[in-house]
């Protein structure tokens, strides 16, 4: 207690803190080693020049006492110096030191030791922390005998193992295997990205479908310890099974909800079900969908509601039951779970054009419950694309321009397409006419936002030149939506993979993305390294994420001198990584970006004549691109607005 | 890492701050109490803002806090938390604000002693409570040799066991406790139905035995392989204290271990096949216009006859809108609980083989709008004795020491749930 407060005393007095310097050193001579631990590891705590001149000293005898409890005491002091005066210890030779210890007999030790060289080689300025063969193997035969947290310090540090050889990689995957069975979900956990990690460098197929069997059990009961490491788990699991999807892919049934679950692992749990659907499962996770669609929370009846129309559109032969359900649902009249519905079957609509077109009136019936803007928007574009269907679109039309003023301007968007196809639809009708021209008089004349009126002058121009080629466009045939789009980046997900366990892998982003000084990772390229995740390897990210405020996101332009710089180790004798020069070093393939916009957005944007829209994507505006699910945003809407999602640096800076 | 340790009360209040690191400072406190504790809506027992990032656990009122500034291994710094509490309950029986505030000091030196820089050291209870107690000053009465056998301890390949224990009469206890979770659906399938396993060993054995475990096991990793017959239990996953001898579990599935002292967690388990429901619940339950629910719940009881289910609580949900409800129960006591709109059945023992029913009317009252009522499941607590639902049997435990003493082995089985055997209707 009495080091207690000097630690804090100290921090705060420096000067004060000479007096008791003399007897800290005559404790750092004590002969009860717990005492010579304590004192130095009280001094490490105290980073005031005075006392880190006091303590480089003694550190260097502790870290060759006798004792082991002294010296994994003193293994950490080194990290705690080196974040004081990274350049003291540097000179002091006490890196090296480290690294001595990293073979020294006791395990626990070893794993110090470990942990004090990954958080130096995690800093940007610090030295790089790499691994050979042997000492790789030196650390696994340590990690039997340390403790549980030395485990996961070693089997982390494992990550700085590049595998040479596929042999290599194959035998150590088969020496953490055990770990699997360990009873601390940390453990397990790490074991597992390791095990993902090494199966990047691994060709014996019948090895990897092995582990990946073995992997599957340990994740499941990692479901029955407390609800935060359930979460912790949950969040893992989904990335894991879109990379590996042998790992679970018989379990949906384990990851049904219990009624007095937290929230967050209810919303986690539905995800990785509609993930695992497919045809076999498709009438049970449907049955279990439905049975949520009735729960009492909000978020959490909405998601369910939406998991049920995108199960539709993802495995078609469960549609027809699926769009029942659907239609219970909007029978029960709860506003929101009319207005999920709604929302989703607009996108059933899109992927199966023709089919159930027969259940438009029942949605007409419920236009007064909805409210929202995307459900009102999604409502707005099934009237107008089927207003040849629709025998009193244009009285419907009528009602729902009659605040266009006030609407939001998603509704207002989806409100003009809308008006212009029921236009070209009934051309003679004469309050087709009335009203088109109506809603393109105050989309261009009443209203500021440029899209809008941009959109309004393009219809009346095409409509005024020539409406058969306008009607042509309007109506051209819809690119089929797919749930492709919903699956991550093959390249970025290895990436995510190497942060199972940490925050990244809950956010499913990458670290370097929002927190600052934080060291992203890449697989590394080595002959071991199988083809296709060569294919589709990431570069490491730019190492220094300049400040926040600075960042200007979005695909502008790159220098193209970092890429080559940060390619050009890795490429020394092999054939150069598929990286072209020109795509930008942070996204996690903004030309893949580009690609997909086409079919996200036109998947949800409800003009489908596109033009206007590719823009958007193009634009500065669109969201930071090295975020690898940023191009699904259209294709989830506001889903996504409650994953879980790190908050942005201003509202902490307010708070301060 | 880890870079700061915090508890708070419920109202917000800081009970124990230790910051690891120098790179926050202590205001970061006031900023999780905005977030979090006067946040009624909390979604997440994570939560990031900026690069900080505050991981929470609750337990009686109180949160654990950690705090970190870098991407953390999120499933370490929670099993931290939850070893924390393991901990805390160990030397002072109950973890809430009035023994955090009677133990500070303890509590103070034993954050600092798990916990080095952020990095989580040696947590063995066993070990820790060997140099951290709660008597005064320890160094000077703990003469230079023994701190340094307690050191080897805490650093050495055995840190959870002591060399030097004795006892007069060498006794191990094994407790094998299963919980079911159950989901069935209102048609009567069963969704789910899986045991959560867990074997408890309390070891009075003197010396550093050698303890060799057998269960009728049978690990099934490849589901579609091969079934042989026979009495065997298949297991899909098992996970084992530190203690044991992983390599030799993989090799030929001997689970042998030198147990730390005292009462521990040898394994847990979890089995999805055959599971024996021990309680069957049958329910009808009709809506009678908008005035009135009828209930009907049948509880059959599944297993043999020499045994009893005890202390078993029946949880029927009502309408949000029920003003009584009219009960008739055979044995037991049935209440309504207008606070969590639930009829409360306790039925202190059923024997084996038998049904009770109990039957009422809920009579509500007519409300304004007409929100339909989700009807939760019915959720069922029980306790069964010297029945195991996954069928395991511990078929041996050997134990070995130098000294050759004989020893008495006591096995106990248990069955219970409690809140997770939900029937839908």
């Amino acid at each position: 207690m009495v080091y207690l407060f000097l630690i804090y005393y100290g921090r705060s007095k420096s000067e004060q803190i000479n007096l008791v310097i003399p007897s800290f050193l005559q404790d750092c001579n004590d002969r009860n080693p717990l005492i010579r631990a304590l004192a130095i590891r009280t001094m490490s705590y105290i980073p005031t020049p005075v006392v880190i001149d006091a303590l480089t000293e003694q550190l260097r005898h502790c870290l060759k006492d006798r004792d082991p409890y002294v010296r994994k005491t003193a293994a950490i002091c080194v990290a705690k110096l080196y974040t004081a005066d990274p350049r003291k210890a540097e000179k002091g030779g006490f890196v090296e030191m480290l690294r001595d210890l990293l073979v020294d007999s006791n395990a626990t030790v070893v794993s110090n030791a470990v942990a004090a060289l990954s958080e130096i080689g995690d800093r940007q300025d610090g030295v790089i922390f790499k691994l050979n063969l042997t000492i790789a193997n030196k650390l696994l035969s340590a990690l039997g005998e340390s403790s549980e947290w030395g485990q996961i310090y070693i089997l982390d540090s494992l990550l700085r193992y590049v595998p040479e050889r596929h042999k290599d990689a194959e035998i150590m995957a088969e020496r953490v295997l055990i770990q699997l069975s360990h009873a601390n979900s940390a453990v397990v956990l790490t074991a597992i990205k390791i095990l993902l990690y090494l199966m990047n460098y691994m060709e014996d197929r019948k090895l990897m479908e092995h582990i990946c069997k073995k992997m599957g059990p340990p994740l499941v009961t990692l479901l029955s310890s407390g609800p935060e490491v359930q979460y912790v788990a949950l969040r893992n699991i989904l990335l894991i099974i879109q990379r590996r999807p042998s790992v679970l892919k018989n379990d949906v049934k384990v990851f049904f909800c219990k009624y007095n679950d937290p929230i967050y692992v209810k919303l986690a749990k539905l995800e990785i079900m509609y993930r695992l659907a497919r045809d076999e499962n498709a009438r049970e996770v449907l049955a279990e969908l439905q049975e949520y669609a009735s729960e009492v929370d909000v978020d959490f009846v909405r998601k369910a509601v939406r998991s049920i129309g995108r199960l539709a559109i993802k495995v078609s032969t469960a549609a027809d039951s699926c769009i029942q359900a659907l239609l219970d649902l909007i029978d029960t009249k709860v506003t929101y779970v009319v207005q999920e519905a709604v929302i989703v079957i607009k996108d059933v609509f899109r992927r199966f054009p023709g089919r159930y077109e027969g259940i438009i009136p029942k949605l007409c019936e419920n236009l007064d419950l909805l409210d929202e803007p995307e459900s009102k928007a999604a409502m707005v574009w099934i009237v107008g694309q089927f207003a040849d269907k629709i025998d009193n679109a244009d009285e419907l039309m009528d009602d729902l321009t009659f605040n266009f003023l006030d609407e939001p301007v998603e509704v207002q968007l989806a409100l003009l397409t809308a008006s212009v196809k029921l236009f070209i639809y009934k051309a003679q009708s004469e309050t087709a006419k009335a009203l088109v021209h109506r809603v393109l008089k105050s989309a261009t004349e009443d209203i500021d936002n440029p899209d809008l009126r941009d959109r309004g002058f393009m219809y009346w121009r095409l409509l005024a030149i020539n409406p058969t080629v306008a009607g042509e466009i309007v109506l051209a045939e819809k690119p089929a939506i797919t749930t492709d789009s919903d699956r991550m980046d093959r390249g970025a997900l290895d990436q995510l993979l190497l942060h199972t366990g940490t925050l990244g892998s809950i956010y499913h982003k990458n670290p370097e993305t929002f927190i600052r000084n934080a060291a992203g990772k890449a697989l590394t390229d080595s002959p071991a390294l199988n083809p296709l995740s060569r294919q589709v390897l990431v570069p490491i990210a730019r190492p220094n994420l300049p400040p926040p405020a600075v960042r200007v996101p979005g695909p502008g332009p790159v220098e193209p001198s970092a890429q080559t710089a940060l390619v050009e180790p890795v490429t020394t004798s092999k054939p150069s990584p598929p990286v072209l020069p020109g795509q930008p070093a942070e996204a996690s393939g903004s030309g893949v970006d580009l690609i997909e916009t086409a079919s996200t957005n036109g998947g949800h944007d409800e003009d489908g004549d596109g033009e206007g829209d590719d823009d958007y994507a193009t634009s500065p505006s669109a969201p930071i691109t090295s975020d690898p699910y940023a191009n699904l945003d259209s294709a989830f809407g506001a889903y996504m607005a409650d994953e879980p999602k790190p908050h942005g640096n201003e509202q902490m800076n307010r708070l301060f | 890492m880890i870079s700061a340790f915090f508890i708070f009360n419920q109202k917000g209040e800081v009970l124990i701050s230790r910051l690891y690191r120098t790179d926050l400072k202590r205001s970061i406190a006031d900023v999780f109490r905005i977030q979090v504790v006067s946040n009624s809506d909390v979604r997440s027992p994570i939560i990031t803002l900026g690069s900080t990032s505050f991981f929470h656990v609750r337990i009686n009122n109180l949160y654990i806090v950690c705090v970190t500034k870098c991407n953390a291994n999120a499933a370490l710094v929670f099993e931290y938390c939850y070893r924390f509490i393991s901990i805390a309950k160990s030397y002072f029986g109950k973890v809430d604000e009035e023994s955090v505030k009677n133990n500070f000091v303890l509590i103070y030196e034993l954050i600092d002693e798990i916990n080095d820089f952020g990095y989580p050291q040696n947590s063995e209870i066993d070990t820790l409570k060997s140099y951290i107690t709660t008597e005064s000053v320890m160094s000077t009465n703990i003469a230079p040799e023994e701190s340094s056998k307690i050191t080897t301890q805490a650093t050495g390949a055995t840190s959870w066991r002591r060399g030097d224990v004795k006892y007069k009469k060498n006794e191990a206890f094994v407790d094998v406790v299963e919980t079911v979770n159950l989901s069935m659906s209102a048609k009567g399938t069963v969704l789910r139905a899986d045991v959560d396993g867990h074997i408890l060993m309390r070891a009075y054995l003197s010396g550093t035995p050698e303890c060799k475990f057998g269960l009728n096991d049978k690990i099934v990793i490849d589901k579609s392989a091969d079934r042989g017959a026979g009495d065997a239990v298949e297991l899909d996953d098992c996970r084992f204290h530190q203690c044991v001898r992983l390599d030799e579990f993989d090799s030929d599935r001997t689970i042998s271990f030198v147990p730390p002292d005292g009462e521990f967690e040898l394994m847990k388990y979890r089995s999805t096949s055959n599971v024996k429901l021990p309680l069957r619940i049958i329910p009808t339950v009709n809506e009678i216009g908008t005035t009135q629910v009828s209930y009907i719940v049948t509880v059959k009881t599944n297993f043999s006859n020499k045994l009893s289910a005890t202390s078993v609580v029946v949880r029927i949900p009502t309408p949000l809108n029920t003003t009584t409800v009219d009960c008739k129960v055979p044995s037991g006591k049935a209440k309504y609980v207008p606070a969590e709109n639930v009829v409360v059945w306790k039925i202190p023992r059923i024997q084996g083989q038998q049904e009770v029913t109990f039957s009422g009317t809920a009579h509500l009252t007519s409300t304004t709008t007409k929100q339909v009522w989700a009807r939760p499941p019915i959720d069922v607590d029980f306790q069964v004795l010297m029945f195991t639902a996954s069928g395991l049997i511990v078929r041996f435990l050997k134990v070995f020491e130098k000294s050759g003493y004989n020893s008495i082995k006591w096995v106990r089985y248990l069955t219970k749930a409690s809140g997770t055997y939900q029937i839908r209707f």
